[in-house]
């Protein structure tokens, strides 16, 4: 039996689904004031400021950390710089324990939740205090506690793993959902269409943000897919979609928020295409002027996602110029200040080496790690960052 | 001649080949304009168009596959995976799919001009996931042949060598050494044959055996145990699958002793095979047992990425032991 009900033709008929046009979803202009017809959503000011300084935060952390960099103190860093409303208007919409499951350059979701700056430092330096120790490049973050799911590098694995997940939070009983957030890059991923299709056929709580910025690494959207974008994918899995302007905080708050209603409350699952752009390069170790223009960044830096919230909470009277000087100011200092103290911190344990692969260290593993002991013992002027450590032990 | 380093190695290999035969075509993930992440494809596209080098979306399992099925039709593909943890997600193509492809079809149908290229191993402060060496999964399948340079001059002589072999091949290149080693390369088309170790350096007390970048840190290791006193014959594997049991088993008969090291961890690691095999081989002659200096069974760590290498001191160690045992 086919579950296709389609109509019937006497004459070969093809379709590429042209006539299938997403519209874009936007409420702010880059002035700060609605488009005639939009009305902005429920947002108070509390919440409102408590997104808005998760952008300044996110973009300040991101410009400092990338300069870190440049001086090498740090062997890696990604920025978001453009993209944090397409990213932080969603954290926002959604309940502090829906889960979330990013694929790298998502750290505005975690400023939002309640990460704090030290919390991100001790990740970036891979030191004592880092929850992942030091296991992982700067960036990979993750938090049990605020429900952040641990980054891991290869792309769209997440994916299907958040279908897994809110199938799980469905049956447990429901009432949260989970986003998994990757790029228009790693939507091409065969991870990405098996979560697709099998969260329509289950029925599961799951929201998929694609944060379509233009680019994966050099290679520009049109050489990803010949398609519309990626929001078209999912008529072909029969799932709700949304297309939102991802630099219009308004927009992104409001779509996401009836996007976890249609999850949580109708077990729809839900596409949404956010358009922004990656206005920084890849990482530290790209450098985009091979290829794309300045030209063409310059557009996009005058559509900037945290200057727009700026003008829309000014003209709410809610924000001033001396509200913005001083998170500017305390922001930068405690940035420099945690960098400081997390730099300065001892690395992890030697014995982080062997620990959590396996709930226990099984015995090969120990056997294993006695010989790299003894070996550090015997030439400890090599080892000078675990040689202290090394000193216990047969 | 030209020095080069091993990167400008590799593009001249493609090069080389593009030229020869337009049915060679080089293509992955910011490969084309871009010249790729590491610059391996650099100009190419430039110089023979979007045709025959070009981006792909960003779909391993896909990039392969299209793979398998332009060399099933009689091109030479010559795929790029963008770091050789992200071999995976394809993993399914290779060794169902390339490796399988002439056996199961009565060799009616094959794979031989696909040649794999990704960069593989630690040391460059890329934690778990840029920093994998995944030749064990590989060399467990039929099939394939599995190829290491440690050099400019290997890499573009067994890089062209693999993309004229007649067979599915992956071409795992060491990343730590893609700037850092620098050589004479010859301008024009030579081919180093697969299938071949070679012995580097000759020695009578033990045979030091490795590929890629840990033959750099073997020259290390020997130079130092050879300050003692100690006299070794170390050579390059090369090719990892099917590899040169004869070369190494000679080499031992001479020495009665081997150490073989590579940055895979230890258990069910290539070294396993080699040591099973020398022992079957070479028993009798044996005065010692033969170590395998690797990396521990771990996930690749960052922070104490050095601990968990397999360095020039534990290589050095290593012949220390197997030479007073
Ligand atoms: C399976 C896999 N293949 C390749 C890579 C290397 N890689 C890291 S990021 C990236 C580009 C991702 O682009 P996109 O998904 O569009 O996200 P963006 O970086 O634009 O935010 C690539 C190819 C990887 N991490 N995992």
């Amino acid at each position: 039996m086919t579950t296709t009900k389609s109509k019937v033709v006497y004459s070969p008929v093809f379709t590429d689904g042209a006539e299938f046009r997403i519209p874009t979803f936007k409420l702010l202009k880059q002035d700060g004031k609605l488009y005639k017809s939009a009305k902005a959503p429920d947002l108070d000011k509390d919440k409102a400021l408590r997104i808005y300084r998760a952008m300044v935060t996110t973009r300040i952390l991101d410009e400092r950390m990338l300069a870190a960099q440049r001086q090498g103190r740090l062997s890696f860093y990604m920025q978001c710089t453009g993209e944090e409303a397409a990213v932080i208007g969603s954290a926002a919409a959604l309940d502090d324990g829906d889960m979330i499951m990013a694929q790298y350059r998502e750290q505005g979701a975690l400023a939002y939740r309640g990460f704090s700056i030290d919390e991100f430092m001790n990740q970036l330096f891979g030191n004592e205090l880092d929850y992942g120790k030091g296991r992982q490049m700067p960036v990979h973050y993750g938090s049990k506690k605020l429900n952040y799911m641990t980054i891991s590098s290869p792309l769209a694995t997440q994916i299907p793993q958040a279908t897994g997940y809110a199938y799980g939070q469905k049956m447990a009983g429901g009432g949260h959902c989970t986003i998994t957030y990757f790029g228009e890059g790693a939507a091409s991923e065969g991870d990405f269409h098996a979560a697709l299709n099998m969260a329509a056929v289950h029925r599961v709580p799951v929201i998929f943000l694609c944060r379509n910025n233009g680019y994966a690494i050099s290679t520009p959207a049109a050489e990803q897919f010949a398609a519309d974008g990626v929001a078209p994918r999912a008529y072909g899995y029969k799932m709700d979609v949304i297309r939102v302007d991802g630099n219009d905080i308004l927009a992104m708050y409001q779509a996401t928020q009836e996007a976890r209603k249609l999850a949580v409350e109708h077990n729809r699952p839900v596409l949404i295409e956010a358009m922004s752009y990656r206005l920084a390069a890849h990482s530290s170790s790209d450098d985009p002027s091979g290829y794309r223009s300045k030209d063409e960044e310059a557009v996009w830096r005058e559509k900037d996602p945290i200057l727009r919230m700026r003008l829309w909470l000014e003209s709410k009277k809610w924000w001033s110029e001396d509200d913005e000087k001083q998170l500017q100011e305390t922001m930068r200092r405690e940035v420099l200040e945690t960098m400081k103290r997390a730099q300065k911190r001892p690395p992890p344990a030697l014995d982080t080496l062997v620990t959590d692969v396996y709930d226990e260290v099984p015995p090969h593993l120990a056997e294993q790690f006695e010989k790299v002991k003894a070996h550090i013992r015997k030439y400890p002027d090599e080892y000078p960052k675990s040689a202290e450590h090394a000193k216990g032990g047969a | 001649m030209t020095k080069m380093n091993m990167l400008q190695a590799i593009n001249s290999a493609l090069d080389t080949a593009m030229a020869e035969n337009d049915k060679v075509l080089c293509f992955g993930e910011d490969v084309g304009v871009f010249g790729g992440v590491f610059r391996a494809t650099s100009n190419l596209q430039q110089k023979y168009g979007k045709d025959r080098c070009f981006n792909t979306p960003l779909v391993e399992q896909g990039i392969v596959g299209f793979a398998n099925g332009l060399a099933a039709q009689g091109s030479v593909p010559v795929a790029e995976i963008q770091f050789a943890d992200y071999i995976f997600p394809a993993f399914d193509q290779i060794v169902n799919e390339s490796a399988k492809f002439r056996y199961r079809s009565g060799n009616l149908f094959d794979v031989g001009g696909l040649t794999i290229r990704a960069p593989y191993g630690g040391g460059i402060a890329g934690g778990l996931y840029h920093s994998q060496s995944p030749e064990a999964y590989f060399a467990h399948t039929p099939g394939l042949k599995i190829v290491v340079p440690r050099n400019p001059h290997q890499a573009k002589g067994l890089l062209l060598g693999a993309i004229h072999d007649p067979n599915p091949t992956l071409f795992f290149e060491p990343k730590r050494l893609y700037r850092a080693s620098v050589g004479e390369v010859p301008d024009e088309d030579y081919r180093l044959p697969l299938g071949e170790a070679e012995v580097i350096k000759e020695g009578t007390d033990i045979t030091v055996l490795g590929w890629g970048a840990q033959m750099e840190v073997i020259d290390q290791a020997v130079e130092r145990a050879e300050k003692d006193g100690i006299s070794c014959e170390v050579i390059d594997l090369r090719t990892i699958l099917p590899w040169d049991v004869e070369t190494v088993a000679n080499s031992v008969l001479k020495t009665g002793r081997l150490v073989v090291t590579h940055e895979a961890p230890l258990t069910g690691g290539f070294a396993g095979e080699i040591a099973a095999t020398i022992q079957d081989r070479c028993f009798l002659y044996l005065e010692s047992p033969i170590a395998r200096v690797t990396g521990i069974d771990t996930p690749f760590p960052l922070v104490l990425e050095k601990e968990h290498l397999p360095n020039a001191l534990k290589v050095y160690e290593a012949i220390k032991s197997s030479v007073e045992f």
